[in-house]
Parts: structure tokens; C-alpha cells; sequence
């Protein structure tokens, strides 16, 4: 995985809430059978349409998404975080992102960062006011930085340090492989077997 | 202190636990299809790994499998691919696959439950978010992703936070025509798209209780559409009964050893849960929804609600947003929006009570005119029970479409889908702009409501059916 420390980059303000994951990343771009390619998927259905937010021309290059509540709601499809990141983004802010979502972006290096409802507002304003202003998503200081801006978040240490370190979760999970082992040889015989019957 | 359900199951699959690490969770069952795997078996390859457990994997098609022609070459590239990448997968790695065309194909979570193998108290995981369906089971069942997909298979195990758990009661007793999809569409609009986040949804109470194990089913399957990742149901003698007799339930002193651990698979009368709603089963009546997400849903007698009476500001937006795509306006009475199509079918509604119950319906009744009805059984298991009953010759003389086993048009991946603006009444899942075909409007309904629909061409409910809708079936 790739690591994340800090990242400064201007922002889309995605002024929707409940963007589930079907308008991220459409059913029919999941045939394929790679983590790349996906970018021009990315909010397919909403880019036919020329003002919406991510076709605006101060939007190009940017990097931070930030999005209404219940971000990420749905399928369980991983494609819609390798289609953000397969666009550029590095980050999304929400004040709510749905449990697989949230968990399928973390183990990919996409921080999704929540900051209260009230401070995804600021943002916005600032950044519709301002296309050309920075946001920082530091995850060191664990604090989103803009212009007049300045909010904490939370992340939980464990989660923070595979970030940091772009560690990879298999391999930590191996280093304990003698307590798997130890924990199949204990499990009752009753438990369902895929083998043939 | 008690524990709850969902904390038993937890605790009983703690593989390592160690002061600031998520809990190393064991997982029993680990259900494949072609969709989100291939990325993560080429991740086993890429490190040189096997997959640990082949004897708790189990694959099959259906997102991507037409539901036409199955005997001929699938005419999408892709979606061939996609299958025949799976197919690789699995013979390269040893797991068991049933392929199109195999008497076990279907739904993935149609086929874990009728093989037996989803069992009380066990860990379920699959690439799907709809995992969520195990539940009824009492299983602790939910959806990953890709990379996770690739951890369980090279691990049988996933680093995991331990979730918050929620109590829906349902008291009371649900009327006659009130089934569980109106039950669980009700539930998901009054907590909210979100309400469920963090949280293992346990239902319980009255009502719950006397659901049948395909009914649970139908419950736990939409615990993701309020947010929460798994639901479950407290196992009972419903679910022994259900599970005595298939093919991977355990035998002998197996099952006797089972049923007395699943005996224990209940919630404490002490235990404490983090929240806890309730809700008068009495009280509910059929159920749709008018918008582009789940909880956005109103009892069938109710109209299209005006965006103006919702408080918070971006639930204002967001039903505004809602009702330009389905094409709706504030006022309009659900009973009156009519539709093109009807799809009775998927992991929701998918299984034989639901095409009992849409059958029921339609016999001896025609689908309206300029109306399409698909029927598309969850698994070939439940095609055969349904013909064997002659559901199949009751749904083709109505003049709906009697398809094979898949997805279909649940998620539009294969060529089921919606064109641009057409409406449907679907028995699946998700109303999601587009989520059916580009540009197409779902109302998610119950599968009674779908086969009133169908004969009377706007939403409806098989009280609206009168005796003369019947007897222009038999004249034409």
C-alpha cells in the first residue's frame, strides 16, 4: 500500500449527500478484472453533465474531495476507491462515510478523513469562494488545515500507523500465523465444510 | 454483564487480541463470485500465496450471467472475461465453483443458505455487500472488499474493529398484507441511510419470531442500506428445521453438538446494547420508495412527499435531487405513478416464497399492457422447486418472463437493465440513480406489490386487485 503522511492539494466541494457507490464507479466498469483504468468512470453518470463540479476547469489537477455526509453508501466495490485514486484524489472529507467504504479506502492509502458537518461547510464555502485554495490533510498532526481553517480529526493509532508506514495488512497478519493455527485446532467439528459432499 | 448475540459470535471467533491492535477475527465461510475476486487472487499470485482454506471457500456466478440463452457464448467480451477469469481462479487455486449452467449456480447468498452451509454462530464474508443476508442465520455475516477478500483468502482470517451493536424490536404482530420487505423498507426509512453505521443490527421481538427463515432473509439482507454491515436474527427452531437435511448442515452427533451451541446463541436478558429502536409491527403497511435511496420510502397509500417538509437542509436537497431524476412531483400519489417494468427476483426477494407470492398474484391475471415483467429466480435450485410447482407455466400465461438464475437486473451488469427514463417496480435491493439501467427509476417494493404492479401497470397492492382483473384475464 502506498503510504500517507501529509498531502496539500486544491479541492473539488461536492455538495451532495448519500453518494453511494454506484454513482462513484457504475456497475458495468466493474467487469473489469484490474485496480486501474477506472478514471473515467469515476461519477460516470454525473460528468455527462458539464457544470457538475468535476468537468468546472478550476477543478482540474485537484485532489481533495470533499463530500456531503454518508459518503461511500452501497456496494461494497473496491473499484470506487481505486476510481478516485485512478482520477488523482488523495483524500476525501466527509462528516460520515459508510463502514466498507471507509475501510476499503484505508487499506488503498485514500485517507477519508471526518470533520463535522459545520467544518465540511467551511470548506466548502471557502473553496467554492477560492478554487485556487489549499487544503492540507495532514495525518501526522492528524488536522486538516485551510485558509482560516485549522480541525483536528480522529484516526484511530493502529489504522494510522499502517498509513504512515504503508504497511501491508497480509503480511502483518502471517506474523501471527501460529496464532491462527492454533485457533483452527480448536474449532468445533460441526462447522460447515465446502467440500464436495 | 451479558452479551449480546452479536458479541457471543464475536468473541467465539477471536483468533488474537492484543491492546491496541483491531481484533484478528476467524472467519468460517468465505463466498466468492466473479466480480470482486479477480483482483485479489492476482494479489495471492504477486506474493507467491495460496489460499489458506480451500475447504471454507466456495465461488460462484452471478452478477455478470445472462439470464437468456445460457447455453451459447455470453455476448458481452467483458463480462465473458470476467467469468472466465473466475473459472481460472478457482482450478489454479483448488477452490469449488459453480460455474452458469451448474445445478448449484445462483445468487450467491441464495446459494450459501440452500446448501447448508450458512449456519448459527458462524462468520460469513463475501466480496458483496448484501453478506449482510446470513444473518437470519445468526451468523456473523457482512460484506468486504476486494483487499480484504485477498486477506481472508490468504489468511481465513480479517483485522477488525469491534462493532457497536443495536437492538430493532418489532412488537406486535404484522398485519395480513404486510410482508418483510415492507417490514425492512420501513425500518431503513425511519433510521436513516446512516443510522445503521458502526452498528451490528440484531432484530428481535414478536413479529421477528414468526418471520420463516427466507423471510429473515429478506430482513437482514437490507441491514446495509441503513448503514449497518451485518443484521442478525437470534437462531430458533425455524432456523434448525430449515438447516436439518442440506447437504453441508452437520449429521449425527454433529448436529446434536451444533443445535446445543446454537441453543446458546441468544442475547442475554442482561446484556446491554449501544442503541436501541423499537418498532409497532401492528403499526406498518406496504411499503415503496419514491426516491434514489432506501430510506427514502413512504407507505403505498402515502404520496410523493414535498421536499420543502424536510427540517435538515440536505435531506431537502436531497429529495429535491431525488425527484427531478425519478421524474415525480410533491403530491403525487404513490398509488398513481405508473411503470414499464417489474423484476421480481435477487438476493432480497429472489427465492421460492417470494415467486409463491408474486404467482399467487398474477395467476389467472395479465400483465398490463406496455408493462415487462421479469421473473428471475435467485439460484437454479429454487427455477427447479418453482417449476416443479408450476410457478414458471402460472408467471409465462400472465405473460411475464420467466428468466434463469443471476442477479440480473438487480444491478444491471448484464443485459437486464432499465433504458433511459423507463420505471421500475423492483423487488431488489437498491433504487440508486442509474443503479438499474443508465437513467432508469427504481420503486423498491415487496414482491406482492410487484406482481399488483404488474397487472394494473402503477404501483399497487394485491388489494387493489379487484375480481374483474381476473376475469379479463380469462376472457383474453
Amino acid at each position: 500500500m502506498e503510504a500517507f503522511t501529509t498531502h496539500t492539494g486544491r479541492a473539488v466541494p461536492l455538495r451532495r449527500s448519500n453518494v453511494d457507490t454506484d454513482q462513484i464507479i457504475p456497475a458495468h466498469w466493474l467487469k473489469k478484472v484490474t485496480r486501474n483504468g477506472f478514471e473515467d468512470g469515476l461519477f460516470e453518470a454525473w460528468r455527462k453533465d458539464e457544470k457538475f463540479v468535476l468537468n468546472l476547469p478550476e477543478r482540474a489537477g485537484a485532489t481533495v474531495l470533499v463530500a456531503g455526509f454518508d459518503f461511500g453508501t452501497g456496494s461494497s466495490r473496491e473499484h470506487a476507491v481505486w476510481a478516485l485514486q485512478n482520477y488523482g484524489f488523495k483524500a476525501v472529507i466527509s462528516s460520515r462515510f459508510a463502514d466498507i467504504f471507509r475501510g476499503n479506502s484505508l487499506k488503498n492509502g485514500l485517507l477519508t478523513v471526518v470533520l463535522p458537518q459545520e467544518t465540511v461547510e467551511r470548506l466548502w464555502k471557502l473553496t467554492e469562494a477560492d478554487p485556487t485554495a489549499e487544503v492540507t490533510v495532514d495525518l501526522v498532526a492528524r488536522e486538516v488545515r485551510a485558509e482560516g481553517i485549522t480541525a483536528a480529526f480522529e484516526l484511530d493509532d493502529n489504522a494510522r500507523w499502517r498509513l504512515l508506514e504503508g504497511l501491508d495488512d497480509i503480511s502483518l497478519t502471517l506474523a501471527n500465523e501460529a496464532d491462527i493455527t492454533t485457533y483452527e485446532r480448536s474449532r468445533p467439528a460441526h462447522k460447515p465444510s465446502t467440500v464436495q459432499v | 454483564m451479558g452479551r449480546t448475540l452479536a458479541e457471543k459470535v464475536w468473541d467465539d471467533h477471536v483468533v488474537r487480541r492484543a491492546e491496541g491492535e483491531p481484533d484478528l477475527l476467524y472467519i468460517d465461510l468465505h463466498l466468492l463470485h466473479e466480480v470482486t475476486s479477480p483482483q485479489a487472487f492476482d494479489g495471492l499470485r504477486l506474493n507467491g500465496r495460496q489460499v489458506r482454506r480451500t475447504d471454507l471457500t466456495i465461488a460462484t456466478e452471478d452478477h455478470n450471467t445472462p439470464t437468456l440463452d445460457i447455453d451459447k457464448p455470453i455476448a458481452d467480451p467483458v463480462s465473458r472475461t470476467q467469468l472466465e477469469t473466475l473459472r481460472k481462479n478457482c482450478a489454479e487455486f483448488g477452490v469449488r465453483l459453480h460455474p452458469l449452467g451448474d445445478v448449484e449456480q445462483g445468487v450467491v447468498h441464495v446459494v450459501g443458505p440452500q446448501l447448508g452451509l450458512t449456519q448459527p454462530g458462524t462468520t460469513v464474508v463475501c466480496g458483496d455487500s448484501h453478506t449482510s443476508t446470513h444473518g437470519a442465520f445468526g451468523a456473523l455475516a457482512f460484506g468486504i472488499g476486494t483487499s480484504q477478500v485477498e486477506h481472508v483468502l490468504a489468511t481465513q482470517t480479517l483485522p477488525l474493529a469491534r462493532p457497536k451493536t443495536m437492538a430493532i424490536t418489532v412488537g406486535g404482530e404484522l398485519p395480513a398484507d404486510v410482508t418483510a420487505k415492507d417490514l425492512i423498507l420501513a425500518i431503513i426509512a425511519k433510521i436513516g441511510t446512516g443510522g445503521g453505521q458502526g452498528y451490528v443490527i440484531e432484530y428481535r421481538g414478536p413479529a421477528i419470531e414468526k418471520l420463516s427463515m427466507e423471510a429473515r432473509m429478506t430482513v437482514c439482507n437490507m441491514s446495509i442500506e441503513a448503514g449497518a454491515r451485518a443484521g442478525m436474527i437470534a437462531p430458533d427452531r425455524t432456523t434448525f428445521d430449515y438447516l436439518q437435511g442440506r447437504d453441508h448442515a452437520p449429521t449425527g452427533a454433529d448436529w446434536d453438538a451444533a443445535v446445543e451451541y446454537w441453543q446458546t446463541l441468544r442475547t442475554d436478558d442482561d446484556a446491554v446494547f449501544d442503541h436501541e429502536v423499537y418498532i409497532d409491527g401492528a403499526s406498518l403497511a406496504p411499503f415503496v420508495t419514491w426516491g434514489t435511496n432506501p430510506a427514502q420510502g413512504a407507505p403505498l397509500s402515502a404520496s410523493v412527499p414535498d421536499p420543502a417538509s424536510f427540517d435538515d437542509p440536505s435531506d431537502r436537497q436531497a429529495a429535491e435531487k431525488a425527484l427531478e431524476y425519478m421524474g415525480l412531483h410533491a403530491g403525487q400519489p404513490l398509488r398513481e405513478v405508473k411503470v414499464d417494468t417489474v423484476f421480481v427476483g435477487s438476493c432480497t426477494n429472489g427465492r421460492i416464497e417470494d415467486l409463491r407470492a408474486a404467482a399467487s398474484i398474477v395467476e389467472g391475471r395479465q400483465v398490463a399492457d406496455g408493462v415487462r415483467m421479469l421473473v428471475v429466480p435467485g439460484s437454479v435450485r429454487v427455477a427447479l422447486q418453482a417449476v416443479a410447482e408450476g410457478l414458471d407455466k402460472v408467471f409465462t400465461a400472465s405473460g411475464a418472463e420467466w428468466r434463469h438464475a443471476g442477479c440480473s437486473m438487480c444491478l444491471g451488469m448484464n443485459p437486464d437493465q432499465l433504458a433511459p427514463g423507463e420505471r421500475s417496480a423492483s423487488t431488489s435491493n437498491r433504487n440508486f440513480e442509474g443503479r438499474q439501467g443508465k437513467g432508469g427509476r427504481t420503486h423498491l417494493v415487496s414482491p406482492q406489490v410487484a406482481a399488483a404492479t404488474a397487472v394494473l401497470g402503477h404501483l399497487a397492492s394485491p388489494a387493489d386487485l379487484t375480481d374483474s382483473d381476473a376475469r379479463t384475464a380469462v376472457e383474453a
